[in-house]
């Protein structure tokens, strides 16, 4: 695999000035140095990102994960290393940074375009995209200062994302807008991903790290402290939190605390396979029936379901995003059923938890915790917890008997 | 800068190290590639200056208006005597200083004005100073129409065969002013007080230069230091524009001396050397510029 950006030793210094004096009355005085102190924003840091890989930066505030993505953008030049590119880089460093507050909607995409190095024919190409993804048909000759801020988030990502970037670098931008908005941008870069396109993202959301990016990489003060599967760099960046002495998100430790109740759990239900036995035998189907209300219409919806042993182990933890199954906007009454087609299970009560949140986790509509178990019983004396497909052979040399498990 | 040795890893060819300072001739290749760009933010400046009024570009049109309406009354009805058509031998000094003077204080600004762009994007970073430029490049060609409308006016005839120095003249005076702008808007990153030490240097700067009163009343008066005038460079582009538009190098039957008796190729020369001076300083203000430019979006 080529890469797409190759970050070899890079560090970045900044001089923090004691007196933040510009003037030349200062400079003349002090002989044109002021008293500063230097600091190291980023040391070391060494990352490359494939050609088609979605990388997570995370990081408390001030690890420095903003500063790299400066400087592989090339708006800040590091003090050591080098950083190599492939490709046109497209930077949504701050949303709607490129926008003047008294251009029109329609001025700012063309400025916008154009600080993206984009020709003036290429703009006027895409212009109608632009406008139609960003759903500003009606605001696009006002002036963006009478937008709402979602408005002018949803226009300065339509662009972004429209200019055909082969790498996209995203600084905490997809918090903005609506939930369908959200969606969408979630959407759009889902799509990027199965075009192949590179992306390197910075972001708190573990949840966002956990469903988008192949890899991610965990800064602490300047320096990389881990760089591998999005699971275990969260876990990496919590003890990061940790070891600082500052608070973990909740989303880190509880998914999903708070709900709004958008959407109401009314009960769920365990189907076995055989009618009046309430216990599964190993390898047996499960189904697992919830039903919901949603009082009003709710576009952003993911259902999801988590298995755990009785040590509290998770056994499956999966969600119709995940699996990629297709839940149009929601409203009224309905039911949602997960079938297991086999639980290879062996003796053991397992606990079920359901719940219902949007697609980047940040939002839990309802959850049902530690309510529905399910049993299955072993009639053979094999011990553990996995019932494993298995066949044993034995052979011995002359008597040749054979055994089966 | 370079702390730690590079690493010797191979990648793939048309990777950019986006670490390194590019070299002029990349600059002026990306400063092309953002042509774009460039044209976008002269017209957003432009669009934002008059941004919510009624009258628009009008209001630039006023400006030199104004000027020869005063000066048209003052001298040629209460203070007759001084030099006749006044108002065109000033216009034609005051436009270009006017557009010098404008391009190089917005210039100045630049960067430290759109710190937002700086901080959040990359371009190159050359366009925001030369953005400006064309900016005052715009209003000058529009108040240039007034001049114009008061030449046909009046009925006053420009030197034909000056007139064609006139685009050699102008752009010289682009090239010198750009050295400027270039090297003023990255210094100005670093030392806030340059925008400030400028407004005054243009004050003085002014006076220096042959715009209200004619060359010839200094220049004559220095003797044979005279030609020493001519080290103002804003002097040489200046002369050439009132030798051509207005057109008289003595005035009051040969008593009152305005302008160099010389040949177009006298004047010509004057606007060569400055050219060469110019290119001399733009090449190093691209090395200031490049120097600077490392840490401006932190500086900001």
């Amino acid at each position: 695999m080529r890469s797409a950006i190759e970050i070899e030793g890079v560090g970045k210094r900044f001089r923090l000035y004691k007196e933040k004096a510009h003037s030349l009355k200062e400079r003349v005085i002090r002989f044109g140095r002021l008293p500063y102190e230097e600091f190291w924003a980023l040391r070391d840091v060494d990352l490359s990102v494939r050609q088609g890989e979605t990388v997570g930066l995370l990081g408390h505030n001030g690890s420095g994960k903003s500063t790299l993505l400066k400087c592989v953008a090339g708006i800040f030049r590091p003090t050591e290393g080098r950083i190599v590119k492939a490709g046109r880089i497209a930077a949504l460093l701050e949303l709607g940074s490129g926008f003047h507050p008294d251009l029109t909607g329609r001025e700012n995409v063309f400025l916008n375009g154009s600080i993206l190095g984009l020709p003036r024919a290429e703009i006027t190409r895409i212009f109608d995209d632009i406008v139609a993804f960003a759903e500003l048909e009606r605001f696009i000759d006002m002036q963006v200062k009478h937008y709402s801020s979602g408005m002018y988030a949803r226009l300065a990502f339509a662009v972004a994302v429209n200019v055909d970037p082969e790498v996209l670098l995203i600084d905490e931008v997809l918090a903005v807008g609506d939930e369908a908005f959200q969606r969408k941008c979630l959407a759009r870069i889902k799509h990027f991903q199965r075009e192949g396109r590179t992306i390197l993202l910075v972001t708190h959301a573990a949840d966002l790290v956990r469903q988008i990016c192949d890899r991610a990489a965990v800064l602490d003060r300047g320096q990389l402290v881990n760089v591998g599967m999005p699971g275990e760099a969260v876990l990496a960046f919590r003890d990061t939190l940790l070891r600082r002495g500052l608070e973990v998100p909740e989303e880190l430790d509880h998914p999903g605390v708070r709900k709004t109740l958008a959407i109401r759990i009314t009960g769920a239900t365990l189907e076995y396979p055989v009618q009046g036995r309430q216990h599964l035998l190993p390898g047996e189907p499960l189904t697992i029936r919830m039903t919901y209300e949603a009082p009003q219409r709710i576009d952003d919806v993911v259902f999801a379901i988590n298995i755990f042993d009785q040590k509290g182990t998770l056994l499956l933890g999966t969600n119709t995003d995940v699996l990629d199954v297709d839940v149009g906007p929601v409203e009224g009454t309905g039911e949602v059923a997960f079938g297991l087609e086999r639980v290879p299970l062996l003796d053991g009560v397992y606990q079920v938890n359901l719940g219902i949140h949007n697609h980047d986790g940040g939002t839990s509509y309802d959850h049902r915790e530690a309510k529905d178990f399910f049993e299955v019983l072993n009639p053979g004396k094999t011990i553990g917890l996995v019932h494993f497909p298995l066949q044993i052979r034995v052979s011995t040399g002359r008597l040749g008997r054979r055994a089966a498990g | 800068m370079s702390t730690v040795p590079r690493t010797a890893v191979r990648l793939r060819p048309g990777g950019a190290d986006v670490t390194r300072r590019p070299s002029p001739l990349r600059r002026a290749a990306d400063v092309w590639r953002y042509r774009e760009l460039l044209a976008n933010l002269t017209r957003k400046e432009l669009k934002v200056k008059y941004k919510n009024s009624v009258l628009g570009f009008v209001w630039s049109l006023l400006n030199p208006l104004l000027y020869l309406v005063v000066f048209y009354i003052v001298f040629q009805v209460f203070l007759p005597g001084g030099l006749p058509y006044f108002a065109i031998f000033l216009l034609a000094g005051l436009l270009p200083w006017t557009f010098f003077s404008n391009a190089l204080s917005g210039g100045t600004m630049s960067i430290t004005g759109n710190g937002a762009l700086v901080g959040k994007v990359w371009f190159p970073r050359e366009i925001l100073p030369l953005a400006s430029i064309g900016a005052a490049l715009v209003h000058f060609f529009l108040q240039s129409l007034v001049l114009v409308v008061a030449l046909i006016a009046f009925r006053y005839a420009p030197a034909p065969e000056f007139l064609p120095a006139l685009v050699p003249a102008f752009l010289a005076l682009v090239l010198f002013l750009g050295a400027l702008a270039l090297a003023l808007s990255a210094i100005n990153v670093y030392l806030r007080d340059t925008q400030h030490l400028l407004e005054l240097a243009l004050l003085a700067w002014f006076w220096m230069t042959p715009i209200v009163y004619p060359f010839r009343r200094v220049a004559d008066r220095l003797g044979q230091w005279g030609s020493l005038y001519l080290l103002n460079p804003i002097t040489c582009a200046i002369i050439t524009f009132q030798r051509a538009i207005y057109n008289k190098t003595t005035v009051d039957g040969g008593k009152t001396k305005v302008l160099p008796d010389a040949s177009v190729w006298w004047y010509l020369r004057n606007i060569g050397i400055l050219a060469a001076v110019s290119i001399a300083l733009l090449l190093a203000a691209l090395v200031i510029f490049g120097r600077l430019e490392d840490n401006i979006a932190e500086e900001i």
